[in-house]
C-alpha cells in the first residue's frame, strides 16, 4: 500500500519507515507562524521556563488582523511582540504593512513544496497549495513548539477531491469550495486531509488553488494539499533559494473518500447565514439587499480576486446604499494592482481602497457591521456576529459575486451585470 | 474522577465565534474576567444557567471556525470541568486538551444525557457513569492524560524541564 501526500510528509519528519491513518507522531515544523496573537503566545512560552525559542530561523511573525492598531489594546499586542522580535532578533518578523499573513508567507517564499507548516491561524491550511502540509494550531501549542521545537500530530486520513472540466464564464474557485462545503457540510473532512486532484486543479493559478486550500479548515479539515506542478514551481521562482522537495502521492495511496465534481456544471455559489455550509446557488440568493460588500481576506484578496471584481465593475458605479470596501491582501498585492491599472478602475467604480490586513473578517477591526446590516463578502465565515452586530448577516461568495452585488445594491449574478 | 451536573444544548456546530466573539480574540483578558462573556452570541444566558454545574453537553462539531483557544479557555475558566460531544472540530479538541479541559466524544452518552443529570466521568478507566447507567468512553493516549494532569501543555513542558 502506498502513502499520500500528507502521510508521506509526516513520515519523513517522524523518520519512521512507515504509518497508518490514527498513528501519533512527534515532529518538529519546518516553519511556524503567528500573526497578532503573538504577545500572547510569548507570555504562554516564558511561562514554560524557556527563554530562547528553538529555532529563530523557523520563527514568523507577521501582523495583519489589526492593522493599524484600532485600540491601545491592539496596539499592546503588537508593541509586546515587536520588542521579543527584537530581544531575539528574529529574521522573519513582518511589521504592519506587509499584508496578510498566508499571503505573506506564500508571497515571500517561507513556504516550501513537500515541508510541514504550522500556523497559529485557522486558515493555515492554505499552504497546501505549495504541496505543502499547512497545520492550523493555537496559541498553547505555538508556546509549546517554541520551547521544545515539537508538536505532536494524528496521522489523518485522507480524501480525494478530483475536479474536472472548465469553470464557466462568471465563476471561480470560490464557488467550488463553497459547492464541496454543500457536499461534505462544514464537519466532512475533520481530522482529514483534503487532496485536490484533477484535470481542473492543472490549469488552475496559485491563487485560485490558495482560494481552496484556505477553505478547507471550513469543512473542519486538517489541511488541503494539492500536487507539485509546473506552475508550483514558477510561482517559486525568484521567491526562495532554498531547497525543497516536492511530494506526491502514490498511485496505490489509501483515501478514506473519493469526492469527484465536475466543475464545468456549476453556476455562482453563494454561503448564506450564519453556517458556512449553508450553500445554495445563486440563482436562489439574488436579490437580497446588502449594505456592504468585503472584497479580500486571506480566501479572496489576491491579484487575481481583485481583477475578477474590476472586470464587473468597470464603467459601472457601486450603489450609493453599498458600501465597497477592498483589502489587498498585501503590500505586493496592491503594488501589483496599481501597475495593472486596477485598484483606479476600483477606485472610479466607487470602491473603497483599505489597507492591506484581514481585520474585517471576525468583526473586531474596521468595517464591522452593525445591527440588521447584511454584507457580501469575499472572506470565509458567515458565523452569527463574525463580522460585528449578532444581529447582521454575512453571505459568502466570489469576488465577482461581490462586485456584482455592490452594484446592484443586492446580491447579484456577475454573468448578468456584465452583459 | 470527574463529578458534576450538566448543562446541555441539543446543538451542532457550536462555532468559536459565538463562544468568544472576535472582538475580545485580540484582547489580553485575565482569565478571571473571561467568564464574563464566554458563549456571549451563543446564549447570553450561559452564566446565569452554569450555576451549580460543570459539565458542558453539546451536539457535533462542537468547536468549529476559528482557531482562537480563548474559545475553550473562557469555558474552563467558567467553571467548566469537561465538555461531551457527539463530536468536536480538531483545533478546539485539541486546544481544550493543551489547556487542561478534558473533551469526551461519545454520541450514545451525549443522547443519553439530559440538561440537569449528574455524571462522573473516570477517564482514565474510559467510563462514564449517568444516571445509574455505565458507558464506555474514549481513553486518551498516555502522554494526553500527563497533560491533562499537569493543567495544560505550558505546566505539562515546565515539569519536564525541570
Amino acid at each position: 500500500m502506498g502513502y499520500t501526500i500528507a502521510e508521506k510528509i509526516l513520515m519523513a519528519r517522524a523518520g519512521a519507515k512507515n504509518v497508518q491513518p490514527g498513528d501519533i507522531v512527534t515532529v518538529e515544523p519546518d516553519r511556524v507562524m503567528s500573526h497578532d496573537n503573538t504577545a500572547f503566545i510569548i507570555k504562554k512560552f516564558l511561562q514554560t521556563g524557556y527563554t530562547e525559542p528553538w529555532n529563530k530561523e523557523k520563527l514568523t511573525i507577521i501582523f495583519d488582523h489589526c492593522v493599524p492598531a484600532t485600540n491601545p489594546a491592539h496596539k499592546q499586542n503588537h508593541d509586546e511582540a515587536r520588542a521579543f522580535a527584537k530581544e531575539h532578533n528574529l529574521p522573519y518578523f513582518y511589521d504592519d504593512k506587509a499584508g496578510v499573513c498566508h499571503q505573506v508567507m506564500m508571497e515571500e517564499g517561507l513556504v516550501l513544496p513537500g515541508s510541514l507548516t504550522v500556523g497559529c491561524d485557522s486558515h493555515s491550511t492554505l499552504y497546501g497549495a505549495m504541496n505543502c502540509l499547512g497545520i492550523p494550531i493555537n496559541r498553547t501549542e505555538m508556546a509549546g513548539i517554541w520551547a521544545t521545537g515539537k508538536i505532536w500530530l494524528k496521522v489523518p486520513e485522507t480524501i480525494k477531491i478530483v475536479l474536472e472540466g472548465e469553470l464557466q464564464e462568471g465563476v471561480f474557485a470560490k464557488d467550488i469550495i463553497l459547492h464541496l462545503l454543500s457536499i461534505l457540510r462544514a464537519d466532512g473532512a475533520t481530522y482529514k486531509v483534503l487532496e485536490f486532484t484533477g484535470s481542473t486543479v492543472s490549469t488552475m493559478s496559485m491563487g485560485s488553488r490558495m482560494t481552496l486550500a484556505n477553505m478547507a479548515v471550513e469543512l473542519g479539515g486538517k489541511a488541503g494539499v494539492f500536487p507539485f506542478d509546473e506552475k508550483t514551481k514558477a510561482y517559486l521562482t525568484g521567491r526562495t533559494d532554498a531547497p525543497y522537495e516536492p511530494v506526491e502521492s502514490d498511485t496505490d495511496a489509501h483515501y478514506c473518500e473519493t469526492v469527484t465534481v465536475d466543475v464545468s456544471q456549476l453556476e455562482p455559489q453563494v454561503s448564506c447565514p450564519h453556517t458556512v455550509d449553508n450553500v445554495k446557488p445563486i440563482s436562489e440568493v439574488v436579490g437580497k439587499e446588502v449594505q456592504q460588500a468585503y472584497l479580500g481576506s486571506c480566501t479572496n484578496g489576491r491579484l487575481e480576486d481583485l481583477q475578477a471584481a474590476a472586470a464587473v465593475l468597470k464603467g459601472k458605479k457601486v450603489a450609493d446604499t453599498v458600501r465597497l470596501v477592498v483589502y489587498p491582501a498585501s503590500a505586493k498585492v496592491k503594488e501589483e494592482a496599481i501597475a495593472a491599472g486596477v485598484i483606479k478602475e476600483l477606485e472610479e467604480a466607487g470602491a473603497e481602497i483599505r489597507t492591506n490586513s484581514c481585520g474585517p473578517c471576525f468583526g473586531a477591526v474596521d468595517a464591522t457591521l452593525g445591527d440588521h446590516d447584511v454584507c457580501i463578502s469575499s472572506s470565509n465565515r458567515n458565523f452569527c456576529g463574525r463580522m460585528g452586530s449578532a444581529k447582521s448577516f454575512v453571505y459568502l461568495a466570489s469576488p465577482a459575486v461581490v462586485a456584482a452585488s455592490a452594484i446592484a445594491g443586492k446580491i447579484a449574478d456577475p454573468r448578468e451585470v456584465s452583459q | 474522577m470527574i463529578s458534576g451536573k450538566t448543562l446541555k444544548y441539543d446543538a451542532n456546530d457550536i462555532n468559536t465565534d459565538v463562544i468568544w466573539p472576535g472582538k475580545y480574540t485580540y484582547v489580553q483578558i485575565p482569565p478571571e474576567e473571561m467568564q464574563k462573556h464566554a458563549m456571549e452570541t451563543f446564549d447570553p444566558d450561559f452564566g446565569r444557567k452554569l450555576a451549580g454545574k460543570s459539565i458542558l453537553v453539546v451536539g457535533t462539531n462542537m468547536g468549529c471556525g476559528s482557531s482562537r483557544e480563548q474559545a475553550s479557555e473562557c469555558l474552563k475558566y467558567s467553571g467548566i470541568k469537561a465538555i461531551i460531544a457527539k463530536s468536536f472540530a480538531r483545533i478546539f479538541y485539541r486546544n481544550s486538551i493543551n489547556l487542561g479541559l478534558p473533551v469526551i466524544e461519545s454520541p450514545e452518552l451525549v443522547d443519553a444525557i439530559s440538561d440537569g443529570d449528574d455524571v462522573q466521568i473516570d477517564l482514565a478507566n474510559g467510563e462514564a457513569l449517568v444516571n445509574d447507567k455505565t458507558f464506555r468512553i474514549p481513553t486518551y493516549p498516555q502522554f494526553v492524560m500527563e497533560i491533562l494532569e499537569a493543567g495544560g501543555l505550558i505546566e505539562h513542558i515546565r515539569r519536564q524541564k525541570q
